[in-house]
């Protein structure tokens, strides 16, 4: 591997830096995500929903969206293999680095391509189709540009990274130091040394995960795998609540 | 019951409906009053729980019985067994992104308003200003050009007839004799079927059947909107909320269900043709009777699925499941059981979509009845009718299509016993000697046949409607204190604002905003009109402004006896 001799980077050190943004902010990132998602799923099932616009408009979403999703499924694929998966693991089980590289560019490429692709498709139909504009919230529009920077960013890096020196090998940086913040025991040191590209979608990517528990990007987490084992038809019996309303707090009734 | 009374499975009980459609008259009132109840909201202007098509036509949305296209119901698959149509749980999951056979708006209708607001700023102009049309899907003008009953009462037209399905399903010969025009309308609810294909393609496990009463319900707060639901109802009386993400449907009225009161559209029909009732049915026996091999025995084996409520078994089966004594009660007197077990005159919507659809309909004699008219015949002989049941095979074939899957024999009997009732009734209207072959013809005992007719044409309030309260004596939330205001529950308006994210986030708006069981007595009891308190009101409308009415005031230590001065 011919390393650059020493990547631009954000102009941080292991210091007080270093650690604000490869140590706190991910803390404060998944913590808001996950309390965020508790505290939405507690008061807002009412609102958690994909809020499809498939009603206004089939054609382009017929492309677009399946476009979008399942390269996005493929990205998230990749992210765990390379992100949580260690190094010497694959390598344990004959991928090397030669091969997990190549398969790794061939598969993001195509898979981030299509990403890309999709979501221009759907932006495209969210901004010209004046209905589906028209139901675009102002939340919305802030997801959409989140989400948009943090695909061109993980694209250019890698893109980047691959065109100037032959790839850069995040499994030595960026994935011992994602892997060190689950271990509880953050270490900023390999991140600070990471290509800037690679820590602007870093950061870029832990915003969007702070915001996402507020935006439609829910319907992620309740993903109707379920359906493959339940029975076709759900019974249910008669909610005694449905049909009334809920007492004013301190006003429920004690005893019968 | 000539089956069954060996093993009885899991009896479960249904609220059904049946409507009696030789007297719909097309008004649409039932259609309106739901919309007003339930859909006048934004995100479902387009919808429609309850609509009333104009056959043969097209409906609502267009063309919706063409499975070919849509996908909706089950099927039998190669190896006989009971499959979606369009696809299984991993076809459905993979479609899930986007998908294919979801109607579209088009299919629907645009919902539209009027700008009412230039009519009163308009300056002052030559001509009268008018109110265009806006779209409240694009807020953009539009040229209106279809509604959920634009076809209403074209039947015969050429614009609209021939795309009608089932017409393109009868044979060719009935195209052509097609001058001979016929109409009925059609009211359609969700059908809250036996085996509900919505609930089957929900990949949410959102729509459920409720156990005690079966109607079938969407949970708003499980709903994520994956749209299959709308693919897989078969009727396509599921609708999709595109402000709220959610889908939609109709719920049997539920909270008026479940204290007595019928269903919005039932309580305003206009020409008392619905009937609600309960019926026990046997769970276990659903699946395989929506998997009969033949399409046009499925009518046949969903009636096999009911249980008798008169039998000593079933009731002892009913109980053993826990089914309340006073339930197992309204089913033996319910109409509904009566229509269509006891008489046979009730037949299920489109029992081919094999979803034991549990709306019947007892089929219109009144295309044959002005048939024999014009032919200036005696339209109420009952030979004249029986022979024009006979020839007249375009309303018939027709009829058979939307009832039987095609078999014209169960209407043929239907309309044979209509038209029997019509003419032995006609000789005790007039007052001659009842004439007790009639009924034998059409099978039935003369006794028999008086109280269809009570049924029928007299439809008395309380024998249409035989509902029993749902058993919430734990839930003392339903008895509301009429003292609290209907939009103060808990995270409402009345308690500070909508939600953090604009006005479809945070709960779901209670339904019970009005107190069903207060409507309920005031309904029923006899002083609805004349409060009982009325001796203490005071009626301020025909108060002059001279004096002081009596009772404005309570009464004070020294004038007791009105004004002082």
């Amino acid at each position: 591997m011919t390393a650059p001799a020493r990547p631009v980077t954000l102009a941080v050190d292991t210091g007080t830096g270093g650690i604000l943004l490869w140590v706190v902010l991910p803390y404060v990132c998944l913590a808001v995500f996950v309390l965020g998602h508790v505290w939405r799923y507690r008061y807002d099932k009412f609102g958690w929903t994909t809020r499809s616009s498939q009603l206004y408009e089939r054609r382009l979403l017929r492309i677009g969206s399946p476009l979008f999703h399942f390269g996005i499924l493929v990205v998230l694929l990749g992210h765990i293999g390379g992100l949580v998966i260690p190094k010497s693991w694959t390598e344990a089980v004959g991928v090397g680095e030669h091969t997990y590289h190549v398969g790794a560019v061939v598969l993001g490429t195509v898979a981030g391509v299509a990403t890309l692709g999709g979501l221009a498709v759907l932006i495209y139909r969210r901004r010209t189709v004046g209905p589906v504009f028209s139901a675009t919230t102002r939340n919305d529009k802030a997801m959409y540009v989140f989400l948009a920077l943090t695909i061109v960013l993980g694209l250019s890096a890698t893109v980047a990274a691959n065109a100037v020196g032959g790839g850069y090998d995040y499994r030595e940086t960026i994935s011992p130091w994602f892997r060190s913040l689950f271990y509880l025991q953050p270490d900023p040191e390999p991140m600070t040394g990471a290509p800037i590209l690679f820590q602007l979608h870093a950061i870029s990517a832990l915003l969007l995960f702070a915001f996402w528990p507020f935006t439609r990007l829910v319907h992620m987490l309740t993903a109707p795998l379920g359906y493959l084992t339940r029975p076709y038809i759900v019974y249910r019996s008669r909610d005694p609540r449905l049909a009334a309303r809920e007492p004013r707090r301190g006003w429920e009734r004690t005893g019968s | 019951m000539p089956r069954g009374e060996a093993g009885i499975g899991r009896v479960m009980a249904q609220m059904a409906m049946v409507m009696n459609l030789d007297k719909c008259i097309g008004c649409h009132t039932c259609s309106v009053t739901c919309k007003q109840a339930w859909t006048n909201r934004t995100g479902v202007e387009y919808v429609w729980f309850n609509n009333v098509e104009t056959r043969p036509g097209q409906g609502y949305p267009r063309r919706y019985e063409d499975q070919d296209t849509w996908k909706g119901g089950w099927e039998l698959n190669r190896k006989g067994r009971l499959t979606l149509k369009a696809g299984g749980r991993f076809k459905k999951l993979v479609q899930i992104f986007s998908n294919p056979v979801l109607p579209s708006l088009d299919d629907y209708y645009e919902p539209w308003t009027y700008d009412y607001e230039t009519l009163t700023n308009a300056p002052l102009q030559e001509h009268t200003p008018v109110a265009r049309p806006k779209s409240l899907i694009s807020g953009k003008d539009m040229k209106i050009s279809w509604s959920a009953n634009w076809d209403d009462d074209l039947a015969g037209s050429a614009a609209t007839g021939e795309k009608d399905v089932l017409l393109n399903q009868v044979s060719e010969k009935i195209k052509l004799e097609f001058e001979q025009t016929f109409m009925f309308y059609l009211p359609r609810i969700c059908e809250h079927c036996l085996n509900p294909s919505c609930a089957a393609s929900c990949p949410s496990g959102a729509i459920y059947k409720r156990t005690e009463d079966g109607i079938v319900l969407v949970d708003q707060d499980r709903c994520r909107g994956w749209r299959m639901c709308v693919t897989g109802c078969p009727y396509k009386k599921v609708y999709f909320n595109h402000r709220t993400g959610k889908a939609e449907k109709c719920t049997f009225c539920f909270p008026r269900v479940e204290v007595g009161l019928p269903t919005v559209c039932s309580e305003t029909c206009v020409g008392r043709l619905r009937y609600i009732g309960l019926v026990l049915y046997d769970a276990d026996r659903v699946l395989e009777a929506a998997s009969t091999t033949d399409e046009k025995d499925l009518y046949e084996a969903q009636r096999q699925v009911f249980l008798d409520p008169n039998s000593p078994d079933v009731i002892a089966a009913a109980e053993r499941e826990g089914i309340p004594r006073d339930w197992i009660e309204a089913a033996r007197r319910s109409p509904v059981h009566a229509l269509i077990s006891t008489y046979k005159m009730a037949l299920p919507l489109h029992p081919e979509y094999r979803t034991l659809p549990m709306v019947w309909y007892i089929p219109p004699l009144s295309p044959v009845v002005d048939a024999v008219r014009d032919t200036g015949r005696d339209a109420e002989d009952h030979r004249n009718l029986f022979a024009a049941v006979d020839a007249l095979r375009i309303p018939v074939d027709y009829l058979a299509q939307l009832f039987t899957a095609g078999d014209p024999a169960p209407v043929d009997a239907v309309l044979r016993r209509l038209a029997a009732m019509r003419a032995y009734m006609r000789d005790i209207n007039l007052g001659r000697e009842p004439d007790a072959s009639i009924p034998r013809e059409v099978g039935m005992s003369e006794e028999q046949m008086y109280d269809m007719y009570r049924l029928l044409a007299l439809a008395k309030y309380d024998e249409r409607y035989v509902i029993p309260p749902a058993h919430a004596e734990q839930a003392h939330q339903l008895e509301e204190l009429a003292t609290e205001c209907s939009l103060d529950y808990e995270g409402g308006p009345g308690m500070g604002g909508s939600g953090p994210f604009g006005e479809t986030s945070g709960g779901a708006v209670p339904i019970a905003v009005e107190n069903y069981r207060a409507l309920r007595d005031r309904q029923t009891s006899d002083t609805s009109a004349a409060p009982t308190d009325k001796a203490t009101r005071v009626n301020l409308l025909d108060w002059d402004g001279r004096g002081r009415p009596p009772g404005l005031f309570p009464p004070g230590e020294t004038d007791d006896e009105g004004p002082a001065s």
